[in-house]
């Protein structure tokens, strides 16, 4: 069966909903950014489908936004481990059900 | 994208990147979650390579695998034992129950939609993506290098112990 | 049948391979189900580039012929027991690493143990795909070559630190963080190098690169001096090789993360250290020696060969660098690449964009051969100066680097009071 665009759109929602219940269910900061890795990921497959398979006049625009996804996803995963070793000098812990000091 | 090649290509790949994407939930290890996740990120590098975006594909493994994964790896062997157990926390029941609603919801878009494809890959070249970015896109490529600059001033500065920023204070 | 003068496409014309193997493909896809013959082709492609080539050069150059010309360079002989001259010492050593016990300690993670040797051998394997042997001799000529590089020579410093990670050891995964801090940076001077070839030729395919040292009857290790020099370091720092290898410091952290490795999952990771040291210098050969060209002289010496000694050639200089140079600190390395090779890749971008805009603009769009060689000249001048110049200011002086050994009372140093003796 040739794979046409439903496809891969079909991957794409799959790891994107796998990235989802990872981001919003695991205990630890590293965890939640795992799964926050993969719902960019599956953004940028859905972006290279639609750069690919769409009848557009201009198709690098798929690609060119895949790029900055990439640039930004790698920015903040660089943020976000920073301030997950940083909350661990302060608090002992990684754990999200824990900081919650700003709970009334 | 006919022939056997690319159908047996698209398979093993969805298979391999979901499978793996599901150890990342489901494995009691935390390092071994990585080591997951490190085979997605090659998995979705593949679909590039599919969608006709090589120079994106190796993009991303020398980010993606090269740097980001050894970012993870660094952090996680820099914090404690204790949360290396991959837990869950009390609200994973419904996190699960709204993925699959969205997942539900996405699927029956992408299967009703009517898409109007082309059959051949468009002609792309990476000296179309540098001609695209330095064109068309060049404000968003100067932000995100000066994103990229502050990203990593500030990841620097949140690492830093109290004894090293005392040294390099301005007196 | 005389073999004609120059290499033409005859499928029986051994000077170019890629004839005959075009001829066997065509005929089994004709026979073969459809797409079938893609994995014949990779079947090919392994036994031609990596059993045929790859195999006996990490054998005979890697492990016999880098040990006998270490050996003269400490003036003592190589391996020469086994065989007359040491010829079987390669064979013998195979022997021996697969009849030895390939311990797996108590507490250390078994599948991570397993598969780390065997995610460090598929990347060197995979490197000789996009290489080119002769004009039709590549396997797959991929239009973003020089990057593929870049993605597949990071996947070993994973499973370095795989490697590492899960033997359970202390030693172990000091290595292990030492070798990746050390591997990450050194590849962001790598790329910055490439890139300014990747601006002269225009184009990221090795094959595009090969074609136009040969259309500009230039090799770009003339045009760009510094970008090779800078070329060379990174990658062996990437591959762990004297003077950079505080990965594997045998005297310091027993074996780095090679600690908790014994018999053939050690002989793998000691292959593939040969093996990734060839593919670099195939890497370097293409791009920057000039591959199967050599000014001509390829319409009738077979081009393979040719290449085949420019990757020997690279690979005798990272010998002679092993084999002289002591071994730097982890902090020497480090603001090294950060210092200085940084820097200096980013100038070395900014002349080579410079000259590609003289370029351009010169010659209206198309590019003739004369305005490279004046690059050349200007660019090997360009490159001394700027590595004195940013050393001078970096801090170094030669003055401070000693060139004769000194008495210890001279330079300064400390003596320590004699023993008391004991009667």
């Amino acid at each position: 069966m040739t794979p046409g665009i439903e496809h891969f759109l079909i991957v794409g929602a799959l790891l994107f909903c796998i990235g989802l219940a990872v981001a919003l269910s695991k205990r630890n900061a590293i965890g939640v950014l795992m799964g926050v890795e993969l719902m960019l990921n599956a953004v940028n497959i859905t972006l290279l489908t639609f750069s690919r398979f769409s009848v557009s006049e201009r198709p690098i625009t798929g690609q060119t936004f895949a790029v900055f996804v990439i640039t930004v996803a790698a920015a903040e995963a660089a943020v976000a481990l920073a301030l997950a070793v940083s909350v661990y000098r302060n608090r002992e812990t990684v754990d999200v059900d824990q900081m919650d000091l700003l709970k009334s | 994208m006919h022939g056997f090649g690319p159908s047996l290509a698209f398979w093993v790949l969805a298979i391999l990147t979901l499978v793996s994407a599901g150890g990342v939930m489901m494995v009691r290890n935390l390092l071994h979650a990585v080591l997951f996740l490190i085979v997605t990120f090659l998995g979705v590098a593949g679909f590039f390579v599919l969608l006709s975006a090589e120079f994106l594909a190796m993009a991303q493994i020398v980010i993606y695998v090269g740097a980001i994964a050894v970012l993870v790896l660094f952090a996680v062997l820099l914090t404690p034992r204790a949360g290396r157990d991959n837990g869950e926390t009390r609200w994973a029941g419904p996190a699960v129950l709204l993925s699959v609603a969205l997942l539900a919801v996405m699927l029956f878009v992408i299967k009703d939609t009517h898409w109007s494809t082309v059959v051949e890959s468009p002609e792309l070249t990476v000296a179309d993506l540098g001609r695209a970015l330095l064109n068309r896109w060049v404000l968003p490529f100067e932000i995100a290098s000066v994103l990229l600059t502050a990203a990593l001033i500030g990841a620097i500065m949140l690492v830093r112990s109290p004894e090293e920023e005392a040294e390099d204070a301005l007196a | 049948m005389m073999l004609p003068a120059l290499i033409t496409d005859n499928w029986y014309d051994i000077r170019d391979l890629g004839n005959l193997s075009h001829e066997i493909l065509y005929q089994l896809n004709r026979v073969l189900p459809d797409g079938l013959v893609y994995v014949i082709a990779a079947l090919l492609g392994f036994v031609a580039a990596f059993l045929i080539f790859v195999l006996p050069s990490q054998l005979y150059v890697g492990v016999l012929g880098e040990r006998k010309i270490i050996g003269r360079i400490q003036s003592r002989y190589g391996p020469n027991r086994v065989g007359k001259f040491g010829v079987l010492q390669p064979i013998a050593d195979a022997i021996k690493l697969m009849q030895k016990e390939a311990l797996t300690p108590k507490g250390a993670d078994k599948v991570v143990m397993w598969t780390a040797p065997i995610i460090f051998v598929a990347p060197a394997v995979l490197l000789f795909a996009v290489i080119p042997f002769g004009p039709k001799m590549v396997f797959a000529d991929i239009p973003a070559g020089i990057i593929y590089f870049m993605g597949v020579s990071s996947i070993p410093v994973l499973a370095a630190f795989m490697a590492g990670w899960s033997g359970n050891n202390k030693y172990s995964l000091f290595g292990a963080m030492r070798i990746v801090a050390m591997t990450i940076s050194y590849e962001v001077p790598l790329v910055l190098a490439l890139l300014g070839a990747v601006l002269l030729t225009g184009s990221m395919s090795l094959q595009d690169m090969v074609w136009w040292a040969k259309h500009n009857h230039i090799w770009l290790v003339f045009v760009q001096p510094l970008a090779f020099v800078i070329y060379f370091i990174c990658v062996s720092a990437e591959l762990n090789r004297t003077p950079a290898d505080i990965a594997e410091a045998e005297s310091e952290i027993v074996a780095g993360y090679l600690t908790e490795y014994s018999g053939m999952k050690w002989g793998l990771f000691y292959g593939m250290d040969i093996g990734y040291a060839l593919a670099a210098s195939a890497f370097a050969a293409t791009v920057f020696l000039g591959g199967w060209s050599f000014f001509g002289i390829d319409r009738w010496v077979p081009p393979w060969m040719i290449f085949i000694g420019k990757t020997h050639l690279f690979y005798l200089v990272f010998i002679w660098t092993r084999g002289t140079l002591p071994r730097l600190r982890s902090d020497q390395l480090m603001s090294f690449t950060w210092k200085f090779l940084l820097p200096l890749a980013l100038v070395n971008l900014v002349i080579v964009a410079t000259e590609k805009t003289i370029w351009n603009k010169a010659t209206d769009g198309d590019l003739d051969a004369a305005w490279v060689f004046i690059f050349a000249a200007v660019n090997i001048v360009l490159a001394a100066v700027a590595v004195y110049l940013w050393a001078r200011l970096v801090g170094y002086r030669p003055e401070d680097v000693p060139t004769k050994p000194r008495l210890v009372k001279e330079a300064g140093g400390y003596i320590p009071a004699p023993a008391p003796e004991v009667r």
